[in-house]
């Protein structure tokens, strides 16, 4: 049925676990008190009502981070395979790994000079 | 794998013995190590926020719940049942579908990691071949229920909560993806079990966190990493209750908030479980247990013997990850929280380049002396 | 300004470019944010009662704070108009909850200074005590929610095992825990009890390991260095101009006690030091606050050395031992000059008399006609006036500086609302 051993697992497991916060949602479904009420659905702000929409474009201060992020992860999965098979590719490997992430750490320090990773 | 009490095996035997097809049979099988896995974990849950309240109130002089159960530890039972029963409060303005699928997010990552998580040498559900880096990317799903729960609340210190979790999780992901990494390297496998094994041969001199200084670098890098990725205090800003009064979780109740509150444990426990596995031997004893049993003249099939083992597994790995869980609740009780800008300095410009420099240096150890970090 | 970007017009339920969306569309490109308006408080977590802040806010950064006040206003001032004294002290009390008898001292002092009475000197050692145990327990309940504010919550259980000895010394007295009653014009209401002198040493003895138990907990801890280091600067300047007072100003760089300034009360015959720093920033205010608790109970200590007449046991045998006529009987030793009768009368006249309050300056202005109640008074209270800077302070720092900021201001709701 599977191809890979164990996946199979993976599956039904996702499924049970999925099934855990659904079955607690629908016991509280069924047992909890179902009240109408305008101020209890009203949105809190310390008391007072709200002003202006909480959907506004805000600035987020780590679009760079972000960005800088989608790099380094990147790398980090590109490295999961190296450092598996580090046993066998051996020194050549590790140079090349060597050049790979001085590329990227090259691209760090340019960013940290460039502020971008300064919370301003 | 050593040959041991294999419960499915005789589990299936027993099905097609009663006639019938083994495909069935297996199907019958595979719910039940989950279910068994899914309990102990609500236990341990439950185990862990009796152990917050009681060493908290330790630590503050107070007394802690005593009332329920003995020594108050049927609380966080009468909680779930209280909070089961609570009312549940959509916001007028907040967006209902991710509102509600946000929490669900939120746990089900944290459940679904339990899959590779051995608590002895076959207590296991599934030995997938890639299980260390299924741990870490499952790490990176609960974020985006905390982004989209406080963002479908319409309330602005849900907002900034939800935001603060996903840059807080950018942040630490890759120091902690780096220093699984320079363990991945000395095992040479991504299995969770072999990253035991490995580390097992001789016992606790071949533990991870005693490799000469790549072991404890990478330890404190990933407990550093590990606790801020399970947004607890200090690094608790997504729910700072001083400034955001509960961040994403602000306008939750009954059912709903109880997830949140599920998964935060799940994901402690967790945590300390990862490190157990990855860094002080998961299971191993301080003495391998073979070696234990050649002293004293006990053969390795012997059922009792293997009941013993596998028993003493599961204590070895309870007692380890609650020496983690009582470190991360001491430091919740004991330091102030740090600041945005702070922890992301933490993490891009101090914990980044010692993950690198420690993976890059686990590497070249590992061709240098491939006896002391090979593992094997 | 809200655009319609991302949810289309409705057109027939289809998204279509008009000039309106691509407009939007466009003004996407150039990073364009929106202000964010917060109500902090006041119902919220560390306002520290119902403070209400309008903060505008650039993703974390604050560009604006505005502080609105007056949820806990309940007329106090005027309720003085139509009371007499021993009818308004229950009053004094709940201005500033934390540091109940620095009040009530005041009232004492601007009725005794208008009328002109005098205060036994052994009412005034009684008093000094009482005040300096005040300050005591003021700046704990300060340590404990600045930490909290901070997101360290155990320091707030520690500082409450403290204050709740603070509070037996003063039932032991007062009968009362929290709102003493306990000061009268010429004095106060009864003399201190069997023992409590040797109690309140032990006190003195328990507090000082205390103090330094919550030094080596806060005050090298590296986060909380980082959090509080250089935030919130008030220069010296700025300090006297705007009128701050008490340790706020200490902590700038302004050596300025009203008990070595004004000499008032008996503190001229105890040694003590008026700690201060320079750095006015939040580290400097706690800095400041930490070693004013030490100086508070080296005052006390002296205090009961120097208690004319000694512990009440002392003074009960020496006035037995020497009969109707003992020296003992002088009135430097009693506890009240003279009991002031009910409908006691304030001369015409104003006075303003000040004392050195936890939180600053603590002030009354006193305005009588000759009548049973003042026709004016005024209280002049220090939070309030220490709060004039948030804004200033705050603006262009982070949310979560916001709360330390506002912490180390010290401020009761209840005394500045009054």
């Amino acid at each position: 049925m599977f191809v890979l051993s164990g996946y199979d697992y993976l599956l039904v497991f996702l499924l049970v676990s999925a099934l855990v916060p659904l079955i607690a949602l629908g016991l509280s479904a069924v047992f909890r008190p179902k009240i109408v009420s305008a101020f209890r659905k009203s949105t809190y702000e310390s008391g007072i009502e709200p002003r202006g929409d909480s959907w506004i474009q805000f600035n987020i201060r780590y679009y760079m981070f972000a960005l800088v992020f989608v790099i380094f992860d990147i790398e980090t999965v590109f490295l999961y395979p190296w450092a598996v098979a580090f046993d066998k590719v051996g020194l050549l490997a590790f140079i090349e790994a060597l050049i790979f992430i001085a590329i990227l750490v090259i691209g760090l320090v340019y960013a940290w000079r460039k502020g971008a990773l300064e919370w301003t | 794998m050593n040959q041991g009490i294999d419960l499915q095996r005789s589990f299936v035997e027993l099905l097609t013995g009663a006639g019938l097809p083994q495909e069935v049979a297996r199907a019958f099988w595979l719910p039940l190590p989950m279910v068994v896995i899914l309990a102990v974990v609500t236990v341990a849950v439950l185990l862990a926020i009796w152990g917050e309240r009681k060493w908290a109130a330790d630590m503050q002089q107070r007394i802690g719940p005593n009332i329920v159960g003995m020594a108050g530890f049927l609380q966080g039972v009468v909680d779930a049942i209280k909070l089961i029963v609570k009312e549940d409060i959509i916001p007028r303005k907040a967006d209902p579908w991710l509102f509600t699928i946000g929490p669900i997010l939120v746990l089900i990552p944290a459940f679904f990691a339990y899959l590779v998580v051995p608590f002895g040498q076959n207590l296991i559900i599934s030995d997938l071949t890639i299980g260390v880096f299924f741990l870490v990317a499952l790490g990176s799903v609960a974020p985006i229920g905390a982004l989209m729960a406080g963002y479908s609340s319409n309330n602005k210190y849900a907002l900034l909560g939800g935001l603060r979790a996903a840059a807080q999780s950018i942040s630490y992901e890759i120091p902690l993806a780096l220093s699984v990494l320079s363990v991945v390297i000395m095992t040479g496998s991504l299995s969770t079990i072999a990253v035991v094994e490995a580390q097992n041969t001789y016992g606790m001199l071949s533990w991870n966190v005693f490799k000469p200084i790549v072991g404890q670098v990478g330890f404190v890098v990933f407990l550093i990493s590990a606790l801020a990725e399970t947004e607890r205090a200090p690094f608790d800003l997504p729910e700072a209750e001083s400034e955001l009064v509960q961040g994403h979780h602000t306008e939750y109740s009954g059912m709903k908030f109880a997830l949140f509150y599920l998964a935060e444990y799940a994901n402690l426990v967790l945590g300390s479980l990862m490190a157990t596995i990855l860094f002080l031997g998961g299971w191993g004893f301080f003495v391998p247990v073979e070696t234990l049993a050649g002293w004293l003249g006990v053969d390795l099939l012997n059922p009792v013997f293997q009941l013993f083992a596998a028993f003493l597994g599961i204590v070895i790995t309870v007692l380890k990850s609650t020496i983690f869980v009582f470190l991360a609740i001491l430091a919740r009780w004991t330091l102030p929280r740090v600041r945005i800008d702070q922890l992301l300095d933490l993490g891009w410009k101090f914990l980044l380049p010692i993950g690198l420099v420690n993976l890059l240096l686990t590497a070249a150890f590992r061709l240098a002396f491939p006896g002391i970090f090979g593992g094997v | 300004m809200s655009t319609s970007w991302g949810r289309g017009e409705a057109n027939g339920g289809r998204f279509t470019w008009n000039e309106k969306t691509l407009g939007a569309a466009m003004s996407l490109i150039e990073t364009r944010t929106e202000r964010m308006v917060l109500n902090l408080g006041p119902h919220h977590p560390s306002m520290h009662g119902v403070m209400h802040l309008v903060v505008t806010m650039n993703g974390e950064n604050i560009e604006d704070c505005q502080p609105i006040i007056g949820y806990l206003h309940r007329g106090i001032e005027k309720m003085a108009e139509s009371r007499s004294f021993i009818q308004f002290l229950t009053y004094a009390n709940r201005w500033d909850y934390a540091a109940t008898m620095l009040q009530e001292s005041l009232t004492a002092m601007a009725w005794e200074k208008l009328a002109d009475v005098p205060v036994p000197r052994r009412a005034q050692y009684i008093r000094v005590i009482m005040l300096e145990l005040s300050r005591i327990s003021s700046h704990l309940l300060w340590l404990g929610p600045f930490m909290a504010d901070l997101g360290a919550n155990t320091p707030l259980f520690y500082i409450f095992r403290e204050r709740e000895l603070v509070y037996d010394l003063f039932e032991a007295v007062t009968g009362s825990r929290l709102m003493h009653n306990y000061h009268r014009i010429g004095g106060v209401a009864a003399d201190i009890t069997y023992g409590w002198v040797d109690k309140c040493r032990d006190f003195c003895d328990y507090f000082l390991p205390k103090v330094d138990e919550y030094e080596t907990l806060i005050t090298n801890n590296p986060i909380f260095r980082r959090r509080v280091e250089g935030l919130g600067v008030v220069s010296q300047e700025e300090a006297i101009s705007w009128g701050m007072s008490g340790p706020m100003l200490r902590a700038s760089g302004v050596q300025w006690d009203l008990r070595k300034v004004d000499h008032y009360s008996i503190y001229d015959e105890v040694e003590f030091d008026v700690p201060w720093d320079t750095r006015g920033d939040v580290f400097a205010r706690y800095v400041v606050r930490i070693q004013e608790m030490r100086e508070s109970t080296k005052i006390i200590r002296q205090c009961l050395d120097q208690l004319p007449g000694g512990s009440f046991e002392n003074l009960e045998a020496q006035r037995l031992l020497g009969g109707p006529k003992s020296e003992w009987n002088a009135p430097d030793y009693q506890f009240i000059s003279k009991k002031p009768a009910p409908n006691f009368k304030l001369p015409a006249g104003e006075i303003y008399v000040r004392v050195e309050s936890a939180k600053g300056e603590l002030g009354a202005y006193l305005i009588g006609d000759g009548g049973q109640t003042p026709w004016r008074f005024k209280v002049r209270p220090p939070d309030f006036v220490n709060l004039g800077l948030i804004a200033q302070m705050v603006s262009g720092s982070k949310l979560a500086d916001l709360m330390a900021i506002l912490g180390s201001v010290d401020m009761i709701m209840g005394s500045v609302d009054r």
